[in-house]
């Protein structure tokens, strides 16, 4: 077999599983319409408004309803998202 | 007219992969760095996307203002009062307090969140809990957890319900109770709430009738849905661009790469090119061949890092990128992201992996055919 041959049938493959990809996508959403209703069931009655990705401090856990300037708080030397965090030390008795 | 062209690009495509094969060794050197690019920009995108994507449709039940009670800049519990003192906001159609909060269980160093199961006469010792806290602790329905109240006493409840796991996203550290023994655990006086939930008829009022409140209640601050929904759209947007910062270093290091590849053409290209025109080539098929070994690199490259994208992200539930997202958490949902991948999507992670390449390699092969064989192959 030629191997432009060869070259041109992966390619090709390859694409029918990209457009395959995007069938999958489609075909998936229908499936997932039932999952995201239940969420969506879940946050109309607790009145939820956070995701429960990050729960390792309270201004990660509802990222939406923290004070403004609410890092700092939880541990000294926790991932901070203010540049300052990483300059200042921890107090001296955390050391 | 058209086959004949068709079979003059076969046979130049022929004549790359066997000038490809060549060089084994560098080409799939060059594939496998290559592939490992797009992987990771199409992993980073296709999970950001559908993320914000869920998290959006999901968010979009959320109540449409909260108040906040704020004292000293900080949020503080708020007196049922205002609740009267609210009245009949033209517009509002329901208001009621919400009581939750977080409680730290040493016990596997992980944070719940405390809700109460609404209005609902929930029994004092009975509580619901999400599959994450379930998993962390090894419990099922019928078993009892205890929780230590603020003032030291122990009290145990039986979990009667978990929370439905596809629901997970959102529930995964939930722990919902009755509003008696969440005001017991907390020792939280009846007559206050953490905060207070306002549910506006139509969409286009609520920024009104947050205008009012601030001016009713100038101590809180009213939350708006579409706050929520924003918070999310931008972390997600920074949580990505995160990604791509992190990832900057490896593209322009597979950048250089390429382009010490495509501009210093090797000492054998160089000869490569100087025969093909002394055999008769011409610069316009030097270039086409050329265009083709790009071609054939990157977009094999493309197919297949894509594809390990798409089955990384939502076959295999992303786990390249749980330890990032995870931090230091204990409670971490299992969750299996719905895809939401549009042709827009491709086409543009097409354009910014494949098209740089392609352009990056022909300028200097240009460069070097149009120069005079005898001297390309001095």
């Amino acid at each position: 077999m030629r191997k432009s041959n060869t070259f041109l049938a992966c390619v090709f493959l390859l694409l029918v599983g990209c457009i395959a990809t995007l069938v999958d996508a489609t075909h998936r959403k229908h499936l997932a319409v039932s999952d995201v209703e239940s969420g969506t069931a879940l946050v109309r009655q607790f009145g939820l408004t956070d995701l429960a990705l990050f729960t390792e401090a309270r201004y990660t856990r509802h990222l939406s309803q923290s004070d403004l300037h609410s890092a700092f708080q939880d541990h000294p030397v926790a991932l901070e998202h203010f540049p300052s965090g990483s300059l200042l030390l921890p107090p001296q008795r955390m050391q | 007219m058209m086959w004949l062209f068709l079979r003059k690009q076969k046979y130049l495509i022929d004549f790359t992969l066997s000038s490809l094969l060549r060089r084994k060794g560098k080409s799939l050197g060059l594939l496998a760095v290559y592939t490992l690019i797009v992987f990771m920009l199409a992993s980073v995108t296709l999970f950001t996307h559908a993320l914000r994507k869920e998290a959006g449709l999901m968010l979009q039940a959320s109540p449409e203002i909260i108040v906040q009670r704020m004292q000293a800049g900080r949020h503080a519990l708020i007196p049922a009062d205002y609740l009267q003192r609210i009245g009949r906001l033209r517009g509002v159609t329901q208001k009621e307090g919400r009581l939750w909060g977080y409680y730290y269980d040493p016990a596997v160093k992980a944070n719940y969140t405390i809700m109460t199961a609404g209005q609902v006469a929930a029994p004092l010792t009975e509580i619901i809990i999400g599959t994450g806290i379930a998993r962390a602790r090894g419990l099922v329905v019928g078993d009892y957890l205890t929780l230590r109240s603020q003032n030291g006493e122990a009290y145990s409840f039986e979990i009667t319900e978990l929370l439905n796991e596809k629901s997970e996203l959102v529930s995964a550290d939930l722990l919902l109770m009755s509003p008696q023994a969440f005001r017991r655990l907390f020792n939280i006086p009846e007559g206050f709430y953490t905060d207070l939930v306002l549910s506006v008829r139509n969409p286009r009022e609520v920024r009104k009738v947050a205008e009012k409140l601030t001016l009713l209640l100038p101590d809180t601050r009213p939350i708006l849905r579409e706050e929520v929904l924003r918070t999310y759209d931008s972390v997600f947007s920074w949580r990505q661009g995160i990604l791509f910062v992190l990832l900057t270093g490896s593209i322009l290091a597979f950048v250089i790469f390429a382009w010490d590849k495509a501009s210093g053409l090797s000492a054998e290209e160089r000869r490569e090119i100087g025969i093909l025109k002394a055999v008769g080539w011409e610069t316009a098929d030097v270039m086409r061949m050329k265009f083709w070994e790009g071609m054939i690199v990157s977009l094999s490259a493309f197919l297949i890092g894509y594809l390990a994208a798409y089955a990384h992200v939502f076959y295999a539930s992303a786990s390249l990128f749980e330890p990032v997202l995870k931090g230091w958490a204990v409670l971490y949902p299992q969750f299996r992201l719905t895809p939401f991948v549009d042709g827009l999507q491709l086409a543009t992670l097409l354009f910014f992996t494949v098209l740089p390449y392609i352009v990056a390699t022909i300028i200097p092969i240009w460069r070097t055919s149009i120069t005079d064989p005898d001297a390309v192959m001095r």
